[in-house]
């Protein structure tokens, strides 16, 4: 490979990195505000499939009915249907206390099975599945040789670098609600004891969480696919919670880990087309496996929010 | 009269009471989207809850669906109730299904008597090879096991496609799956005619250990007691990280064995889609079942109706078949509603 | 209500009743508290202070009576409705978040709008601190602060949202007496400066000096209402305690000690967070005597009351039980060895949803199975003998969360001297039980003491200690400050070597 060609196989491949890790970046994110407010949110994987069902079925509606926003009207009902899943996750862990694991995991399931079943009743069974013309990638750059390539990103890819990551730092570390959210993941008794309302605090984080994790859905359904496909999140969610781990509940450390995933990925879709016999699948594997190291290395060190899977009652 | 809500651990129909008022439940709740797609509610109920037991053949695919998720539901069970939050079951079910195809394919040669009992082993195995990661971590390091074992199973999938994209890849049909297994590691069938296989009875078998083991023995004592209140375990003299290591271990078997009848049962070869979420239903089937035996054996019998009669209801009305799974995930987050239940003792009294 | 809200006390509580499920906790109580008066809630543990505080508080809701605020009828649902009419508390556990700064800690639920302005943040605490005499370092974690200090940002914080009423729930419990000294000085001079304080205690010393009205509750009602400059020590007890209590006393024979059978030589142990708790701990206890250490709460006792339970490791030196070496031993080899153990906090030491029989068992669950199959018979028999014989009130199958404090207690301690043990390791035995209870708990141990055990007695109550120790050791920050006679000991300098004065 010449100099030439070097730089271009760099640019797409960084430009594909920053398109992999997108979705991961809302999802990441989503889960780091809840794991802060103290609940582990395992309903991630099935309401970024959520996400991504709804905003498709939505924006398909609105592009028949003639609407120029369709795709931003699809959005909204992803956000909408992520806040009522993460408002209802808030019901199960905060309202009624029960077990995190099992109620994430039952969310996830009627996310999943919910759906798989509006998809096959919206739009029947078909032989060709039902697309939508997506999103368009922002060209503007496009004449700057090599970094035009990168430039070349959707608008969600944008905000979620541009506005997402930074204002989450911003919002955890710098304002009144942030310094609630940590201190009713740290001691929800302190919460209480201040005067401020720990449900309505989680209730909030939760249903903030839920509606992120919606977009990083729909994005694969609204961006870059514009269709929806049974495997359109394929674990995507659960990558997620590894990352959350991984970066350590910091916002800016989940998009470093986002992208050095999205990397991973972009790098063996390339080599892959580029006809390197590899097996993928272990590419695929690479991020859990590597938080599972990364777990194992770092062990106990790791501060988990004080009241982690803890749900609050007073007495 | 007047309902008196204390709080006290309610008493045994009381406890008997909240699965039969959450089905109860979920169905009604689920009738919205019954009639979402134009279908009558009671038609579908009774499509799902009474027709399967009008034929001979449905009435036994109840019990060969039930068949791995008595697994997955005991294996799932057994860990919770030792405290051990096993969410890995589904990994270790391919793991053993990728084991069980490993030994089934060597048999060729060998005896259904010693083929069989291989098969088995080689999926037990696999499942508790596959379980000792997160469960080393979780005793040596403190680390979580909710995350590792969930993460685990995603990696798991990948193996098996990987070996289904590469090694195994049927030579014939180029299919992404792997050759047959020899017909001498092939589970016997129970009844002619009917895809009910050995495994049934292999899991009829372990929930009756089961329910032996939490009862009658004193590593049952032992696991409970971790389960519930692991530093007063510790403080009894009960060596916690070795019961939870073993917890782990005998979980992981469990659901690898799941995947081993898969194989050996149903589809005599490797397939992607080996499982459909039976490690995942495990964990709705330990939840509807109370963590004990009996109610495990009535909740996977109960889910195997659910799946028999989601594809009737499908047929017959034309609802989607992802009805069954709705109405699953719905029966798993009412039920977890309801347990709660079970720490009140709810009376009527009359007024005076 | 028509009293004048310029003139009503600051507080008074009517009538209040509060039930818990079938536990009546506050029959009827009567409260007030004056304006600029620091006011004293005395009572034995159970007596129902915490929970009437808690319900003025607004985190209980009181099923009968009515509260008044400054003469206006007051509905307080809520800590924040508490707070917002000037009421304030501290409660024994901080409600503080450890991984915050104090500014953080302090501000937490009074700045509105989204951005915060930590500089002025900072500087509005640091003014307070000022303003009420409390030195605080506002950019410091929490997590880094000593108790006495973090108490102080709890006052802080009440103060900083303009209490006018502070609720202080055993204030004293985790201080030394130089930190309840300053804590006494800062409270004089809040309420010369218009505060009303509630101060909950059960240690008749400190009500005498520090408050001006005493209400004393026995048994959720009050027992009493005085002023502190018109009672005394003696007529405050006999309100606490209702009779005169025929406590257990030691047998008039003297103790005959004979073997040193618990042997604790130069121990080192950590704590939680890996710094040091134990420093180079020896101590020893003979057969037939009881050894009482004395402390105040989160000196060292927790963390030796483990080790010798078997569930913390030490780091280093050497702990014999009649010469057998059980360093580091594991729970099992410990009993083996002849040792019993009675822990901290028993219900957080028993199995909760197991049954009273399993749980009697379960410490020797292996010797009630047979290959590994339980021993069911064996198990219900015994359990059965334990039960009547110690007149526990229960059902064998009951689960075992279900009994009462005392009940628990006599499981655990039945549990426990059933396997005839040579050493006793006893931590806070009677914490948090009525009168009865506590004396049949002390009599067991004073018989045990009659048999020959070697008994070590870790408890913060120091009456308990002089009433049962034959000997008596102090240990400060993981110290032993000095061991003494029983006989010989004198009240003050045990005090001070509580608070780690070691100087004569």
């Amino acid at each position: 490979m010449d100099i030439a060609q070097t730089g271009l196989f760099l640019a797409g491949l960084i430009a594909a990195t920053l398109r992999v890790a997108t979705p991961l970046i809302y999802g990441t994110i989503g889960e780091v505000y809840t794991e802060r407010a103290g609940v582990l949110n395992l309903g991630i994987e099935g309401i970024m499939f959520l996400g991504a069902f709804v905003g498709f079925a939505v924006a398909f509606h609105a592009e028949e009915a003639g609407f120029a926003a369709y795709l931003w009207i699809g959005l909204l009902g992803a956000i909408i249907a992520g806040l009522v899943m993460g408002l209802l996750m808030a019901f199960f862990s905060v309202t009624l206390g029960a077990n995190q694991h099992v109620s994430g995991l039952g969310i996830t399931l009627l996310c999943t099975s919910l759906s798989l079943f509006g998809f096959r009743m919206v739009f029947g069974e078909r032989a060709v599945l039902p697309s939508i013309d997506p999103f368009t990638q922002i060209s503007i750059f496009k004449n700057i040789p090599y970094l035009g390539q990168v430039l070349n990103q959707y608008l969600l890819t944008y905000l979620a670098f541009l506005v997402v990551v930074p204002l989450s730092w911003w919002l955890l570390f710098r304002t009144t609600f942030g310094l609630q959210i940590l201190a009713v993941g740290e001691n929800p008794e302190a919460v209480d004891a201040a005067g401020l309302n720990v449900s309505r605090i989680r209730y909030s984080v939760l249903g903030l969480g839920g509606a992120l994790m919606a977009v990083g859905g729909a994005f694969l359904s609204l961006g870059q696919l514009g269709a929806f496909s049974p495997g359109i999140i394929a674990g995507r969610g659960w990558v997620c919670i590894a990352l959350v781990i991984f970066a350590r509940w910091h916002p800016l450390r989940a998009a470093l880990g986002a992208l050095l995933f999205g990397g991973v990925f972009a790098l063996q879709l390339r080599l892959q087309t580029m006809g390197f016999d590899l097996p993928f699948e272990l590419f695929l594997a690479l991020p859990y496996l590597v938080t599972i190291l990364a777990l194992a290395l770092a062990g106990r060190q790791i501060a988990y929010p004080g009241a982690y899977l803890k749900p609050y009652k007073r007495e | 009269m007047r309902i008196q809500i204390d709080r006290l651990p309610a008493p045994l129909w009381q406890r008997l009471l909240i699965p039969v008022v959450s089905i109860f439940l979920t169905f009604v709740i689920t009738a919205g989207f019954v009639t979402a797609v134009d279908a009558n509610p009671f038609e579908a109920t009774y499509y799902f809850l009474l027709d399967p037991f009008s034929s001979r053949v449905k009435g036994i695919e109840i019990l060969v669906k039930a068949t791995p998720l008595l697994l997955t539901g005991a294996s799932v069970a057994f860990a919770f109730a030792g405290g051990y939050w096993n969410i890995g079951a589904e990994g270790q079910l391919y793991m053993g299904a990728v084991a069980a195809t490993a030994v089934g394919l060597q048999m060729h040669d060998a005896s259904p008597w010693i083929a069989i009992p291989l098969i088995v082993l080689g999926g037990i195995a696999a499942g508790m090879g596959w379980a000792v990661i997160p469960a080393l971590m979780k005793v040596r390091l403190k680390i979580d096991e909710v995350v590792t074992t969930l993460l685990l199973n995603s990696v798991a999938i990948f193996i098996v496609s990987a070996l289904l994209n590469g090694p195994w890849r049927d030579p014939v049909s180029q299919w992404p799956q792997s050759p047959e297994i020899a017909a001498a590691a092939i589970f016997p069938r129970l009844i002619p005619r009917a895809r009910l296989h050995l495994g049934f009875l292999i899991a009829i078998g372990v929930i009756i250990l089961f329910w032996f083991v939490m009862k009658r023995t004193a590593f049952g004592v032992k696991m409970r007691a971790v389960g519930i209140n692991r530093e007063a375990a510790r403080f009894s003299g009960i060596h916690v990280d070795r019961v939870m290591f073993t917890v782990a271990l005998v979980s992981g078997g469990i659901a690898g064995l799941a995947g081993a009848g898969e194989v050996a049962g149903i589809h005599f070869h490797l397939i992607d889609a080996i499982s459909p979420g039976y490690g995942y239903t495990g964990i709705l089937i330990a939840t509807l079942g109370s963590l004990n035996a009996i109610g495990i054996g009535l909740a996977a019998v109960f889910i195997g109706l659910i799946d028999t009669g989601a594809q009737t209801v499908s047929r017959v009305l034309g609802v989607p078949v992802f009805l069954g799974d709705v109405i699953q995930a719905s029966l798993l987050l009412v039920t977890l509603g309801m347990l709660l239940l079970q720490n009140y003792r709810i009376m009527l009294k009359r007024k005076g | 209500m028509t009293a004048n809200p310029s003139t009503g006390p600051a507080v008074e509580m009517r009538g209040i009743t509060k039930r818990f499920g079938s536990v009546l906790a506050n029959s009827g109580i009567d409260f007030k508290l004056d304006r600029q008066e620091i006011h004293a809630l005395l009572g034995e543990n159970g007596a129902g202070k915490t929970t009437l505080m808690r319900i003025l508080f607004g985190l209980y809701q009181a099923d009968e009576g009515e509260i008044f605020v400054r003469g206006e009828s007051a509905t307080i649902r809520s800590p924040k409705e508490a707070i917002a009419r000037g009421i304030g508390m501290v409660s024994q556990h901080f409600a503080l978040v450890p991984t915050l700064t104090v500014t953080e800690n302090i501000i937490l639920g009074t700045t509105s709008g989204l951005p915060l302005r930590m500089e002025q943040a900072h500087e509005r605490v640091a003014n307070a601190a000022k303003q009420f005499n409390m030195a605080v370092d506002p950019a410091a974690r929490v997590q880094d602060l000593s108790v006495g200090q973090r108490q102080r940002v709890e006052i802080l914080k009440a103060l900083y949202r303009q209490a006018k009423v502070l609720i202080l729930d055993e204030p004293t419990a985790v201080l030394i007496p130089q930190e309840v000294d300053l804590l006494f000085e800062s409270l004089r001079k809040l309420r010369d400066n218009g505060l009303s304080v509630i101060f909950i205690s059960h240690k008749l010393h400190e009500v005498m000096s520090i408050t001006d009205h005493v209400t004393v509750l026995r048994g959720g009602a009050v027992a009493g209402a005085v002023q502190t400059s018109s009672t005394n020590p003696k007529e405050l007890a006999r309100m606490m305690v209702g009779h005169a209590a025929a406590r257990a006393r030691k047998s008039e024979a003297t103790a005959s000690p004979g073997q040193a059978a618990l042997v604790i030589d130069r121990v080192n142990a950590e704590d939680n967070k890996g710094l040091p708790a134990l420093k180079d701990i020896s101590l020893t206890v003979k057969a037939g005597e009881i050894l009482g250490l004395a402390g105040v709460s989160g000196n060292g006792q927790t963390e030796l009351a483990e080790v010798l339970s078997g569930i913390r490791q030490v780091s280093s030196g050497r702990v014999t039980v009649n010469d057998r070496d059980v360093t580091n031993a594991d729970p099992q080899a410990l009993m083996a060895a002849g040792v019993g153990r009675i822990p901290e906090d028993s219900r957080a030491n028993v199995i909760g949803q197991m049954s009273v029989a399993q749980n009697i068992v379960i410490e020797h669950i292996d010797d009630y199975s047979r290959n590994g199959l339980l021993d069911r018979k064996g198990i219900t028999q015994h359990a059965r003998e334990i039960i009547s014989e110690y007149q526990i009130k229960t059902g064998l199958e009951d689960h075992i969360r279900t009994l009462s404090g005392g009940n628990l207690q006599k499981v655990v301690l039945a549990r426990v001297l059933s396997g005839s043990p040579r050493v006793l390791i006893i931590a806070q035995p009677t914490r948090g039980l009525d009168v009865a209870a506590t004396e049949y708990v002390r009599g067991k141990l004073l018989e045990q003491r009659e048999e020959g055990a070697a008994i070590l007695l870790i408890s913060e109550d120091l009456d308990e200690i002089l009433q049962l120790s034959d000997r008596i050791a102090v240990i400060y920050e993981g110290q032993i400050m000095d061991v003494v006679d029983a006989e010989k000991a004198e009240i003050d300098r045990l005090g001070l070597l509580m608070a780690g004065v070691v100087h004569e």
